[in-house]
């Protein structure tokens, strides 16, 4: 049946997803695509056409991204206009992050993530003081505190891209390609994937969980920095120069953010079985229902993502390393994680498995995960050792 | 009728075996069980090495151990017997799966189910009942424009007494299932044809062998050699500048095969580029390919993540190492320093036998590296090139090894400059180096010189006596003055052949524990005088002995040149090898892969992704609208499910009904709910 235009003057259609979109979904949209032209043409001869290809993907994911989560849109053009302008008052000259005083103690990369760390730190302890308080006040001070973190970190890595470059033009390249970068990446990530969930759940209860394992990420990225100098950038080696890692290091870590987020929902959701359903603890924590709504869409979430992660680690190791699976220990790591997860999303889907052992579950696939993550490249040799410890 | 009984014992009907083992293959037990059986099974392969040669597990494990992981193929896990059988039966559980699941998952995704009863739809979760005005078309014309401009593919069908209006949306779920579980099966078949399962039924027919000696490729024998018809494999070789190469080396277990090439590869050139850091940057190679199909050789250049694919063949830029680097090398005695030094010409990867005091040895040249780039003393952002270095091995009669790395150029350290070589007894440990301090002209002469004369008992004698009154008592007799001269010169003798070893050993030897400090210091006040006293003698003879005594510089070397001779005792090699020339060949490791399968599993890949994202972001809802004739008009009956997230659909389903009372124009309102509990 065709939708007859008296149905549609009724306001029974739901209308098309174009026509859902106001003035600044349209103008920030075009801010989009402006931004991905300028780039194209202004540094289109140093990308292959595999890059271009990529770069022309980021407008659609961006404009899904802003279109579905509003939140984005601010976001987006908030950490542009600071890389930008981070990147214009380093005018070409890397000295200048030592003398500028914008640079120095806010927008060089090293600044903007040791306030992305601060900020981590301070949410959490505001979630968690917000839980204890009964604290609307706290709650959106910690919200405040995690959208300034999760900004700060992604300008720290807009502006690391930019100061990699400054120090050598074939020393330039995306910040994804060594521990210390993907961590940052992790936090980012996390953190905003957290937002979403706060955003669509309008629930803060869960803030304290997540951020929980965010500033744990955090923890060791200062120890990393401090132990290892692992701040300092390195060139790449020449396995690492390729397009592959824009898109296989990301998706590889929406897959571990929702994948932690999940196992912290799932130590919420211990905690909260525990409790007497009247008691007062309980009536601040989110209920066990949300914990575990969220906590399956995280992990299929993470789990869709960390699918298309693995296979395109699988194509790039097609052009790198002599064939899509070697059996290393990075490539078998992520196959145990993933099984793992597709053995968790069959009980859930398949056999109806809730609650507590599925929580138990979801927090042992993070310790799964950050073997994966961490553990191959600490205790295991391979051909992924890039990031060694 | 009576008479008819239910006989208390009828048997219920044997199903047959075909259909229990099917229906086990298929249940998901099963399959979860698998899924986690083999993750845990692939653990064992990344905490135990892969194909690690036999000997080196047999000194991890023990040889009882070493039988046992053997024996459960653990070395070469993913290729075992068991470890096939494990995927192989998640395969099947796949393949079962779908065959039994995919007629009613297309059903689901077709079928309208027109013809549902109105008692079954009471029975749905989600439900509501009103009287609307209007008659039955009418009424249902308007539910099913609602729900189509709701985004619901639509079906109606007319019965006898009513009409039944279905609304479908989002079954490509339904499709998202059978692409993920189809894809597995998909990759898992090509993985097969991948895989060297036939190459291991070959190896149990006994039809190849694999080698495990380190031979030449022209000598390896044709029971280890695979012919160009083998369909899928993953080799490597290694081709020095200038060589080629028309098979590669794959690796089985603790061995190889030789797996010959239908083309010649050509290595015309090599280049690498490095960071200022040392590191490397980039490197290619120049390929030539020799095909007798081509009418000419092809010409490509590879570097890495730009492998050449070449019917089929996939040629990868995998490493580069030395490639037979020729070297000339000085080999100067350390026994028996004023011989004039020995010219030794070899190359990497080749033996050289000398023969020395010791014995004959074996010099076996092992890497040569033309930069070596380390962070600066200095500035740690800054970078020094240490220049060329050599590794070599010095073997002995017996068969034990000594290896030493030795940089060309002196180094240089707080403004001195000394001859460095590293040492080590097994590759476990780091290096430990000597440093040969080098005179103002940049050579070791003036080290050799002083050492020579060290080692000459009748020089050192002489040095002695005259120096007599400083060592000796001035009041012992001559018995006592003849017999510490032969001392000292015996101990002089120990420390300049044997170093400090020797000398703690004899302290060890002689001297009882409680005066073993103050006999060390003795015996080393004495060396230092001894030495100094010729050292002097040869500052005198270069005439740089001035009115203000020995320069701190000349200082400095004497007690490098102690150190040096302190350590020459553990350096366990007669001969100092001084790289004097070199004519750098680099070789490139390629690696090349021949994968039928590849695109195979690529495809199941794409169906895999997009399976899963199906999976999740299509929910699967249909509802249904039935029209009957009622008091005011119409009865509505309305009806849905979806197959994920109970409270999301139950969420759409008020807001549909909720439009499609709107739109039936509803007089009156007999709303028949289930409550909106969470039902688990």
């Amino acid at each position: 049946m065709s939708v007859t235009s008296e149905a549609m003057k009724d306001g029974l259609t739901r209308p098309a997803w174009w026509r859902r979109l106001g003035w600044f979904d349209w103008a920030w949209g075009a801010l989009v695509v402006l931004a991905s032209l300028y780039t194209s043409a202004r540094y289109g001869a140093l990308m292959d056409g595999f890059e271009m290809v990529i770069l022309a993907g980021t407008v659609p994911v961006t404009l899904g991204l802003g279109w579905m989560w509003k939140a984005m849109r601010p976001y987006t053009l908030v950490v542009a206009l600071l890389s930008l302008a981070a990147i214009a008052l380093y005018g070409g000259e890397l000295a200048r992050g030592d003398s500028n005083f914008f640079l120095k103690y806010l927008l060089s990369s090293q600044s903007a993530i040791m306030w992305m760390s601060a900020l981590f730190v301070m949410a959490t302890a505001a979630y968690w003081l917000s839980l204890f308080m009964r604290s609307e006040f706290t709650g959106r001070v910690a919200s405040a505190l995690t959208w300034c973190a999760s900004t700060m970190g992604f300008i720290g890595l807009m502006v690391r891209w930019r100061e990699s470059y400054l120090i050598g033009p074939d020393v330039g390249h995306i910040p994804v390609s060594n521990l210390y970068e993907v961590f940052i990446l992790f936090a980012v990530i996390t953190g905003l994937m957290y937002l979403y969930y706060e955003g669509r759940y309008r629930s803060r209860a869960m803030g304290a969980f997540a951020l929980t394992v965010i500033s744990a990420a955090v923890a060791f990225l200062l120890w990393y920095t401090f132990e290892h100098q692992a701040h300092e950038i390195q060139p790449l080696v020449p396995a690492l120069q390729s397009y592959w890692m824009k898109i296989h290091v990301p998706t590889n870590f929406v897959g571990y953010g929702g994948f932690a987020l999940a196992a912290m929902l799932g130590i919420a959701y211990l905690i909260v079985d525990r409790l007497e359903p009247a008691s007062v603890w309980a009536t601040r924590l989110p209920t066990l229902a949300q914990l575990d709504d969220v906590m399956y869409k995280a992990i299929a979430l993470g789990f869709a993502f960390f699918t298309v992660a693995t296979v395109l680690g699988a194509m790039w190791a097609a052009e790198a390393w002599g064939g899509y699976w070697s059996w290393d220990p990075k490539e078998t790591w992520a196959l145990i994680v993933w099984l793992n997860y597709a053995a968790w999303l069959h009980m859930r889907l398949t056999k109806g498995w809730r609650g507590r052992p599925m929580a138990w579950w979801a927090i042992i696939g993070l310790f799964v995960t950050t073997f994966a993550f961490l553990g191959v490249n600490m205790f295991l040799s391979g051909l992924h050792s890039y990031g060694t410890l | 009728m009576a008479g008819f009984t239910n006989t208390p014992n009828s048997p219920r009907p044997r199903r047959s075996s075909g259909a229990i083992l099917v229906e086990f293959l298929g249940s998901m037990n099963l399959a979860i069980t698998l899924l986690v059986a083999i993750s845990v099974a692939a653990i064992i392969g990344t905490v135990l090495q892969q194909n690690q040669p036999y000997p080196d597990y047999v000194r991890k494990f023990g040889p009882f151990w070493f039988e046992v992981f053997e024996r459960l193929g653990l070395y070469d896990v993913y290729s075992a017997g068991w470890f096939l059988v494990l995927l192989g039966l998640l395969l099947v559980s796949t393949a079962v799966c779908v065959y039994r699941n995919t007629p009613t998952m297309l059903r689901d995704m077709r079928h309208f189910r027109l013809d549902v009863q109105d008692k079954s739809l009471r029975a749905f979760h989600q439900r509501a009942e009103w009287q609307a005005p209007g008659d039955t078309p009418a009424v249902a014309e308007r539910a099913g424009a609602v729900l189509a401009a709701q985004g619901y593919r639509v079906r109606a069908k007319a019965h006898a007494e009513r009409t039944v209006v279905a609304g479908m949306r989002g079954s490509w779920n339904r499709l998202g299932y059978l692409l993920t579980h189809v894809a597995i099966v998909v990759i898992c078949i090509g993985a097969l044809v991948d895989g060297n399962l036939p190459l291991k039924l070959s190896e149990r027919l006994g039809h190849i062998k694999v080698e495990t000696r380190d031979l030449p490729a022209n000598q390896i024998p044709p029971e280890s050699t695979l012919a160009t018809d083998n369909p899928a494999f993953r080799g490597s070789v290694r081709i020095p500048e200038g060589g080629q190469a028309d098979f590669v080396f794959l690796n089985v277990r603790d061995g190889f095969l030789l797996q010959k090439l239908p083309f010649r590869v050509e290595l015309v050139d090599f280049r690498v580029d490095h960071y200022p850091s040392g590191q490397p940057k980039s490197f290619e190679s120049d390929l030539l390919i020799h095909d007798p199909e081509l009418p000419e050789p092809l010409k490509h250049t590879i570097a890495v993540n730009h492998p050449l694919i070449y019917k089929g063949y996939a040629i990868y830029q995998a490493s580069f190492s030395d490639g037979g680097s020729e070297l000339t090398v000085m080999a100067r005695s350390l026994d028996a320093p004023n011989l004039d030094p020995l010219e030794l010409k070899g190359a990497v990867y080749q033996n050289l036998k000398v023969v020395t005091p010791r014995g004959p040895l074996t010099v076996e040249f092992i890497d040569f590296k033309p930069h070596n780039v380390f962070p600066s003393e200095e500035d740690g952002d800054r970078f020094t090139d240490y220049g060329p270095s050599v590794v070599f091995k010095l073997r002995n009669e017996a068969g034990e090894a000594m290896e030493y790395l030795n940089y060309m150029a002196p180094v240089s350290l707080e403004g001195r400059h000394y001859f460095m070589s590293g040492m080590r007894a097994t590759p476990a440990e780091p290096y430990r180096y000597l440093y040969i301090p080098m005179d103002a002209n940049g050579s070791l002469e003036r080290f050799f010189t002083l050492r020579s004369r060290v080692l000459d008992q009748e020089h050192v004698r002489r040095t002695v006596a005259a120096q007599a009154e400083g060592l000796i008592p001035a009041d012992s007799d001559a018995a006592t003055r003849a017999g510490l001269v032969d001392s000292i010169v015996h101990l002089v003798g120990l420390f300049g052949r044997g170093g400090m070893d020797a000398l703690v050993g004899q302290v060890e030897k002689a001297v009882p524990e409680a005066d073993r400090n103050q006999a060390m210091e003795s015996y080393i006040t004495v060396l230092q005088s001894v030495i100094g006293s010729i050292y002097l003698d040869q500052l005198r003879e270069e005439g740089v002995l001035g009115e203000q005594g020995v320069s701190e510089a000349d200082a400095q070397f004497f007690d490098d040149t102690l150190e040096a001779f302190a350590a020459l005792g553990s350096y366990g090699s007669p001969l100092l090898m001084q790289l004097a020339d070199f004519r750098h060949v680099e070789a490139s490791g390629l690696q090349i892969a021949r994968a039928p399968g590849k695109n195979i599993v690529y495809l199941g890949c794409v169906m895999l992704m997009a399976g899963v994202f199906f999976m999740f972001y299509l929910h699967h809802r249909r509802v249904w609208v039935s029209v009957a004739p009622g008091e005011h008009g119409a009865r509505v009956l309305f009806a849905g499910s979806g197959n994920r997230d109970r409270a999301e659909f139950a969420t759409e389903f008020e807001g549909l009904q909720r439009v499609l009372m709107t739109a039936t124009g509803t007089a009156e309102v007999v709303v028949q709910k289930e409550a909106q509990q969470s039902c688990q």
